[in-house]
């Protein structure tokens, strides 16, 4: 497993398979949803839907930008459609295609970006997406959601589908830790706390919430108690609890599998500088593309690890805590 | 068809005054495109209805090209979409009729648009819908020409004939220019027919000032629409050869007209060759 195994977490299956496979139930409780495909159902799951309701999933072929217009027509006629593709193909090939059809007008689309983060290992950075929690976030009225694990990707594309309105989820190519039991409290739109505590908050989305986990562990170990957030709604943020978090533990790390601009270590700090400011500290994958390898290799590399988050919670924990008793 | 000839001497008028009273917009560009709208939407081609903008079985038409939209304002507002006073706030603060289609603000427009390419995606998934929910509207793409450079257009049409889309037609408003020359000049698009049969297109070339020809077009694709749904013979295209500016014969002679409004004087003169009240 990629990450949480020193804490005990149990491997389950990856979101982009619990995403299809919501998505079939979900069409067979909701007729008007349909989905769209750019040749790449099997990558995304959403082969799971195609197989289910053949008569509602529609294969573009290789052409994003058809299958985004495609969407925003169906929508305007009622239809709810969720369409898939990777997140670099479906937000950065087909960005004013999603601006024009889907931002703009507010249609009831909503988007899934797979292979989201550097994770996806071996295929390298030209399907690797780290621009989407950026693009997404800058589209006016769009809902982002990045879950970590099966159990919060099931309820949250639930909870996706019964809001109204354009939305956008990455999910991930390996399977991942489970960070919730079945049927997690996860809410739309609500940061979950994971794990209490007072002299840090680690504030994560997607794979590295199991990782802030395994940091809060490891710092634990040193006397440390870390409070860990998963904000899976990036937009529109829980500032509530994320303010209450900065009052309450004077520090925050933010870590995300993203670029460092515009994701979700940018959109805390805006909401923080603007509500309560606090010394921050951001794990992300810094101004670079990464590279080839074995995912766990790739993401040693460039700084996605526990081991990461757990230097920058030194970075910001004054000396004194830190020395031994 | 007199009576339609006035009607798009009368639409041509609205462009004029309004957009020179905006100070910019898309003259030349709407102008190409009157006897199309008028054919759909006073020739008894388009099933709508001004008083009920969301009925669910009325055909939907999609101006893809955003930028001629001042003709589509007048013609809906003439048609009783909207108060006619809205075409003198065009493109001003608080107006509902923006410089380009905002399908949120104004009843009867089908799509936002005017980031060019996007129109014949968004109809089809239109079209689709009408399968999906058995419905029998016709769906209608009107695409300027050097549009047709943008890669969605293809990648839409590809798909249109691969799901054997029969309700639904494009228009194309071939007048042989866009912004910086000459379709000719700019990219080549020759041979435009030959490129949309090549994609499973059925295909008629129309003089697009003619309003008879317009008119027996349309319907060719409107009732064909009907009867290819049981051959499973695809979309249809209408290549509509037109004049950008027509029939103003000094934005005619100059394609620079591109995206400009005409001064007071220039309205004053084309008012008076299309003989304006
Ligand atoms: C994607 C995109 N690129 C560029 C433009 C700027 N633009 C507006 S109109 C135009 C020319 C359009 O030519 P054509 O499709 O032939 O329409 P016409 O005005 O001739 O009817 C251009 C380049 C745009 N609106 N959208
Ligand atoms: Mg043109």
């Amino acid at each position: 497993m990629l990450v949480g195994e020193s804490i005990g977490l149990k491997e389950g299956k990856a979101t982009r398979v619990a995403f299809g496979e919501t998505l079939v139930e979900l069409g067979h409780e909701d007729p008007a949803l349909v989905v769209v495909d750019g040749d790449l159902n099997n990558s995304t799951r959403t082969d799971l839907f195609k197989k289910a309701h053949p008569d509602r999933f529609f294969n573009v072929g290789i052409a994003e930008s058809n299958l985004v217009g495609v969407a925003g027509g169906l929508a305007s006629c009622g239809k709810k459609p969720w369409i898939a593709s990777f997140a670099a193909f479906l937000l950065c090939n087909a960005f004013d295609q999603v601006r024009m059809s889907i931002a703009f007008p507010q249609m009831n689309v909503k988007l899934v970006g797979s292979h989201g983060g550097i994770s996806i290992g071996e295929d390298g950075p030209s399907q690797m997406g780290i621009e989407d929690f950026a693009l997404a976030s800058a589209l006016p009225g769009f809902t982002v959601v990045v879950p970590a694990d099966e159990p919060s990707t099931r309820a949250l594309v639930r909870q996706l589908h019964a809001h109204n309105g354009p939305g956008y989820m990455r999910t991930g190519r390996p399977n991942v830790p489970i960070v919730y039991a079945n049927d997690a409290p996860v809410r739309l739109g609500k940061a979950h706390e994971l794990r209490n505590g007072d002299d840090v908050t680690l504030v994560a989305c997607g794979l590295m919430v199991a990782a802030a986990l395994e940091a809060a562990a490891l710092l634990e170990r040193e006397g440390l108690s870390a409070r860990v957030l998963d904000v899976h709604t990036l937009k529109p943020l829980d500032e509530e609890t994320i303010e209450r978090a900065a009052r309450e533990t004077g520090r925050v790390v933010v870590a995300e599998e993203h670029l460092c601009y515009g994701g979700l270590g940018s959109i805390v700090a805006a909401a923080l500088a603007r509500r309560w400011p606090v010394p921050m500290r951001f794990v992300n994958l810094k101004d670079t593309y990464a590279e080839s390898g074995k995912p766990r290799d790739v993401l040693v590399k460039y700084g996605l690890t526990a081991e990461d988050i757990v230097a920058a919670a030194h970075q910001l924990i004054p000396k004194p805590i830190l020395s031994p008793a | 068809m007199a009576d339609l000839q006035s009607i798009a001497r009368r639409i041509r008028c609205d462009i004029v005054e309004m957009t020179t009273r905006a100070g910019s917009g898309h003259p030349s560009s709407s102008l190409s495109e009157v006897e199309v709208l008028v054919g759909l939407y006073y020739g008894g081609i388009l099933r709508h209805d001004p008083a009920r903008p969301d009925w669910p079985d009325r055909d939907r038409f999609v101006l893809s090209k955003g930028h001629g939209v001042p003709a589509l304002y007048a013609v809906l507002a003439d048609r009783g979409y909207f108060p006619r006073e809205w075409l003198t706030c065009l493109r001003m603060i608080d107006c509902p009729l923006e410089g380009h289609p905002n399908m949120r603000r104004v009843p009867g427009l089908e799509a936002s648009t005017g980031s060019l390419g996007q129109g014949l995606s968004i109809g089809l998934g239109i079209a689709l819908a009408a399968r999906l929910d058995g419905r029998d509207y016709h769906t209608w793409v009107m695409l300027g020409d050097g549009e047709c450079d943008e890669g969605q257009v293809w990648e839409a049409a590809m798909a249109a004939h691969h799901y054997r889309v029969d309700q639904l037609t494009v228009i194309v408003d071939r007048n042989g220019f866009q912004q910086t020359g000459a379709t000719a000049d700019v990219m080549n698009l020759d041979p435009l027919p030959a490129k949309w049969q090549a994609f499973g297109w059925q295909v008629r070339e129309i003089n697009g000032h003619d309003i008879d020809e317009v008119r027996s077009a349309l319907e060719w694709a409107r009732q064909e629409g009907t009867s290819r749904t049981l051959s499973g013979s695809g979309p249809s295209v209408i290549i509509s050869h037109t004049h950008k500016g027509y029939p103003v014969s000094f934005v005619m002679a100059d394609f620079s007209y591109h995206g400009k409004a005409l001064t007071e004087e220039e309205a004053r003169r084309a008012r008076e060759e299309l003989g304006c009240s």
